[in-house]
This record gives structure tokens, sequence and C-alpha cells, in this order.
């Protein structure tokens, strides 16, 4: 199914300054029934986002308006733990679509990538800085560019480049998945079958 | 600087290959069965998509097939359902299908080789993860997931970082009674289930070489258990004897062009591997697994573990897996009564291990505690077998011949291996309820199996074949 085209964004952005968050905090086991893909969201951070009642907790990032925006700011080693692909639904069917931190999980990113969530990895300085920044203002804009593989905090002009598989960047930046992708090479495919 | 086998075939087949892309690699035949295909064929619809190259698409029913009364309707709900859509969904997108009472219907992996598609220099891919079996012609072929079933139907193509390399040698004479199931799950059991991972495996030397095609299959069909991507053996005389002349081979011109492109698919001598592996054939025992999963072997002499020789983070799962399985430390499983015995699956169905468990049961009577399945791979080998005898000594000696399935393998159909019980079988999966629920497998070759249905209890092959000439 074709995806989004995602190649640029300028939000305001959604801190969670907490390290190793595991994608058991993103989305608890106990929702991992469902047969779609849809509605993950709703459950995002179940646990810190609301009581056993199910009340909204009101120190909880989510639940206070101040914060809002596409991208979501987290701490070092994000998205550990289970390999459960739900974390990256649920932080997509959300609304996120990027994840800042200065370091994440492997299975977590290849799945976030899969699914049209960009994990952007920056240094612990421009991850401190954008705490900052964000503690500083909350409505602070930050801009996230796909296609130079940079990210901006818009207010200061201050800048750094992030690294994505070349492959996966082609994806998200044209709005393909593998399927798309090969069918956009169908020549190709049928050039290879007249040679055999 | 040489090349390896695998890389010369996968070479063949990349379509486009760019820095930081995984290749896209042309599949020559897709293999699909009920379990599978059915979101894949829903996706498709989503994406209003025809099956790219439906005449190279090959289908059959063998998951959830009865092994008994294959005439009559399937009893079980989900099942019939399944195999109804396959039958519905290959009519849909032209694809030409083996369903239940086609003369070429079976085992997904055991009618690919028998009716020829499955060739030297190909790639085969199929949603089952023990695709790795056609890899015994020389060919690349892997298990893939649904939604890359999706992609195949759609592109013939599949996009594919390339494995790293390994060779596994084995040199030697097998001991009388030992054979290539007996030499796969030693393998498995020296590296663990996780010690190919990452990798497409080449088995060389010469043991491997002097083995039958089928003994090849049983071995490149487990490269899955050991974690690998595939399986391969260099094509040789023995593989093109067994391509020729079979339905789907090619023939008259085509036959000898083909040929002499097989006869280069070899490593080179200077082929760089990134890890090799080497293994005495004189050290391998009669195997036969007492945990839960393929690694966890040892020779039929040998006594279980000892909880201590594992390391302390290992010793919980260990514990759990004895206790599931009802034994304990230091346990000898030699002798050990059993409850049932499965001969089949795609690991050892094919006629030749029909022919040699019939040899060998050939007079004998099984023991009055066990149950015995024997069930054929595909229709065709049910047909040779009764065509050649085999079902007479078969129920003479009280292995009833079934029709063929996927069966016992896995507890997806009618034959289950009840809660408890113990079943010593040919299979390639020993997981907890993997034969029907709490159900307790011991993974062993062919002959293994035929010796302990006739015992009652968990036997030494060797023992039978002291003074007789019968080589496994
Ligand atoms: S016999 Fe077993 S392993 Fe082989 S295809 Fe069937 S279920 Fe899978």
């Amino acid at each position: 199914m074709a995806t989004k085209i995602f190649k640029h964004i300028q939000t305001s952005v959604v801190p969670l300054p907490i390290e190793n968050i595991d994608t058991d905090q993103i989305i608890p086991a106990r929702f991992l029934k469902a047969t779609t893909r849809e509605g993950f969201g709703n459950n995002l951070f179940r646990d810190w986002r609301f009581d056993n009642d199910g009340n909204p907790k009101q120190d909880f990032v989510l639940n206070n308006p101040i914060y809002s925006g596409k991208i979501l700011v987290a701490g070092k080693n994000f998205g550990c733990g289970s390999s459960r692909e739900h974390a990256a639904w649920a932080l997509a069917d959300y609304g996120f679509d990027a994840v800042v931190s200065s370091f994440f999980a492997d299975i977590f990113k290849g799945n976030a990538l899969n699914n049209g969530l960009l994990p952007v990895q920056v240094s612990d300085d421009f991850l401190k800085k954008l705490f900052e920044v964000i503690d500083a203002d909350p409505h602070a804009v930050i801009e996230i560019d796909l296609v130079d593989q940079f990210i901006k905090i818009v207010a200061t002009g201050e800048q750094e480049s992030f690294e994505v598989n070349p492959y996966k960047k082609a994806c998200m930046t044209n709005g393909y998945d593998d399927i798309d992708y090969i069918l956009s090479k169908k020549e190709l495919v049928e050039e290879f079958e007249a040679a055999k | 600087m040489g090349q390896t086998l695998f890389d010369k075939i996968w070479d063949a087949h990349v379509v486009s290959s760019n820095e930081g892309f995984p290749d896209i690699l042309y599949i020559d035949t897709h293999f699909i069965h009920e379990v599978t295909s059915p979101q894949a064929f829903d996706g498709l619809r989503n994406r209003g998509l025809p099956v790219f190259r439906p005449q190279q698409t090959v289908a059959t029913a063998d998951h959830n097939v009865p092994t008994w009364d294959q005439h009559l309707p399937i009893k079980e709900e989900l099942s019939r359902y399944q195999v109804d859509m396959l039958t519905k969904n290959c009519a849909e997108f032209g694809i030409e299908l083996y369903g239940l009472g086609h003369p070429f219907q079976g085992i997904v992996h055991v009618i690919g080789p028998e009716l020829g598609i499955t060739r030297p220099g190909g790639t085969y891919v199929c949603g089952d993860s023990h695709t790795s079996t056609h890899g015994a012609f020389g060919a690349i072929a892997f298990g893939i997931g649904t939604s890359q079933v999706e992609q195949v139907m759609a592109t013939q193509c599949l996009l594919q970082s390339r494995p790293k390399r390994m060779k596994i040698e084995v040199n030697g004479k097998l001991q009388n009674g030992v054979g290539a199931k007996d030499i796969i799950l030693y393998i498995i059991s020296q590296i663990s289930a996780a010690g190919g991972t990452g990798y497409a495996v080449e088995y060389a030397g010469d043991t491997i070489r002097a083995l039958s095609m089928e003994g090849r299959m049983t071995i490149c069909n487990m490269s899955i258990e050991m974690g690998a991507r595939c399986g391969l053996i260099a094509p040789d005389e023995t593989t093109i004897n067994y391509v020729k002349g079979r339905e789907f081979a090619p023939k008259g011109e085509e036959w000898d062009k083909a040929v002499a492109y097989w006869q280069t698919l070899y490593s080179d001598e200077d082929a760089e591997f990134d890890s090799v592996l080497s293994f005495k054939a004189e050290d391998i025992e009669p195997m036969i697994t007492y945990g839960t999963n393929p690694g966890m072997g040892i020779g039929v002499t040998q006594h279980v573990p000892e909880t201590a020789s594992f390391e302390a983070k290992e010793q919980g799962s260990y514990k759990k897996a004895l206790d599931y399985m009802g034994l304990h430390d230091d346990e000898q499983l030699l002798g050990k009564p059993i409850d049932y015995v499965f001969i089949g699956s795609c690991t050892n169905s094919r006629i030749e291990d029909l022919r040699q468990v019939a040899e060998f049961v050939k007079g004998k009577h099984k023991a009055d505690n066990v149950t015995v399945w024997v069930v054929p791979g595909s229709k065709q080998v049910q047909e040779q077998a009764i065509r050649e005898g085999l079902d007479k000594i078969f129920d003479a000696a009280g292995f009833p011949l079934r029709e063929p399935g996927c069966s016992a393998c896995l507890g997806m159909n009618e034959d289950k291996i009840p809660a408890g019980k113990y079943c010593v079988s040919t299979s390639n999966r020993n997981f907890e309820g993997r034969q029907g629920p709490n159900s307790r497998t011991f993974l062993a070759s062919p002959l293994t199996a035929a010796a302990s249905a006739i015992t009652g209890k968990v036997t030494d092959i060797r023992d039978f074949l002291k003074d007789e000439e019968l080589v496994g």
C-alpha cells in the first residue's frame, strides 16, 4: 500500500526526557491481540498516560495541553525490549511522524522505518540542547528534513545531520513500500526476464 | 578471486543492485499453500494487482489436509475454509493448483523436486520455513513471511540483502544405520539452534557427496533449524540423474543446455566463506532429540545433559524444557517407552525413506503400546509405494500407510499427538505443542523411528543391524 510521503516536517514537539523507554511502556503486551494495525494510538504509553481506572494522569506529557506536535523527543535507547512492531504502529497511529533520540534499539528502528515513522538519531549534546530549548519554550519549533538529512532548532538555527538507510529514505520520500518500489522497476524485471 | 556457489546463483538472479539498497532478486518459482497465502491474495485485491507471473507460481494444499479418507469433505472447519480459499484464489488469479485428489498433490517441498520444478541454479521461495529443502539441488531456496508472499505474487521478485556464507563439511564413512537425518541432527546439536543465523550454508565433503538426493533434501530441509537463511549442495551426477525425465524437467536441446550450465555451479577452489566448519562422519551416532528445540539432540546411547552443565542464565529455560518433556538430568533415552511413531513430513517422507523403512520392518511387527503413522509426502510417493508393494509390508507390520500431507509434523490438521504422549518423529521440529497441545517429540531418523516402533521404546538401530548390512 502506498504509504504517506515524508520529506520534510516543521512542528512543535512532545518531550519525553526518559532513558531506556521499552516497547512494553510504549504499548503494553495486553493490547497486542488486535488483528489490524489501526487503533493502537489509543493505548500508546497506556500505563503512563492513564491510571487503573482509565483516567488520564495529569502529570504525563501527552495529557499536558501545552505540548503537541508530530515529533516525539525522547531519552537515550528508545524502543528497547520486545521486538513488537505494534510499538511503531502505536506511535504512528497516535500521530507522530518522527521520534528523536540519541540512540534507538535496532529492531525498533527497523520497525519504525517500515511503518512510515522516522527515527532521527542525534548526538547526546544535541539531544540535551533540544530538551533545554523545549523547557524554555514549550512551543519551540523543530524542523526535520529527510531529503537533506538534517534536524534544526528553528529559533536558533542550530542543526545537526543524521543517518538514514538509503533504501528506507527512498521509500519514505516517495511514499513507497517494498511492492511499490519493485513495481517502479518493473521494466528492469521484464528486461531481466527477456535476457534469461 | 573465486566465487561461492551461493554467489554464482545469487548474481545470476539480481535484477537490480544499488549501494545501500537491498537487491531485487528474481524468483524462478513461487510455491504457495493454503496457510500463508490468503492474506497475501487479499493484499493484491486491495491494491488491484494481478499475480505478476501466475505460470511461475505453483500451489498445493498440504498443511491442513486430513491423511485418511481424503475423498471426503475436510471435517475441521478452519482447515476446510483455508483449503477452499486456496481453490478460490487460485481460480481467480490463474494459478495451477495441485489440490486434494490431484495426482501431483503433496507437501510443497516434496512435490517441487519430484515434479522437476526444483532445479540446479534456480531461486525458490515459499511462505514456509522449510523451503530450504530445495537447496539440495544447488539452488537458492528460503522461506518468507506473508507480506513477502504478497511481494513475490505482485512482482516475481523479492527484496533481499545478501546473507553471509558458511561452509559445513562432513567427511568420512558413516556408521551402519546412520543416515542424512542423523548428520543434520548432529550438526545442529553441535552448533545449536542459532548457530547458522545470518548465513547461507553450503554443505560439502565426501560424506555429503555420497548422499542420494533424498538424503541431501533431508539435510537442507533442516538448515532453518540452525537459524540459517538457506542451505545448498552443489549439483553433480546424482542431482542431474534425479532431475532427468521428471514431469517439468527441461527436455531435448533445452536439457543439454541446462546441464551444461549446471556443471558450472560449484564453489571455486579459492572462494571465500565467512565461516567454515568441519565434522567427521565417524563421530556421528544415530541421533535423537530430548528437548524442545532441534539443537537439543544427543547420540541415542548418550544421557540427557545435567542442568548444572549449563550457564546459570540458561538453566531456567533448560529445566523448563526437561519438565515439558517429562525427563530428568542424566536420564538415558534408550529404552524409554514411547506411544507414537510418526514417519513423514517434508524432512523424511520421500519414496527412499519409505523403502528404507519397509525393508527394515519386513517380517517384523510393531509393539502393542505404539501407534504408528506412515504418511507419504505426496500422492506420487503414495502411489509409487503401492506399486512396489510397500503398503502390504507396512500393513503386515502394523504401520498403516496414510494419504499425503503434513500430518503430525504440526498440530494443525486431524493428526495430533495427544497431551503427554511421547512420539518418535521423523519431522523437523520438537517445539512445545508442535505435534499437538502438550505432545512430546523425540526427533530421529526413519530407521530409528521404525526400530522404536518395533520395540515400543527408544531404540538403537545398530542393535538390529549387527548381522544385517543395511546402511541408513
Ligand atoms: S511437513 Fe511440516 S515442516 Fe514440512 S511443510 Fe509441512 S508443516 Fe512445514
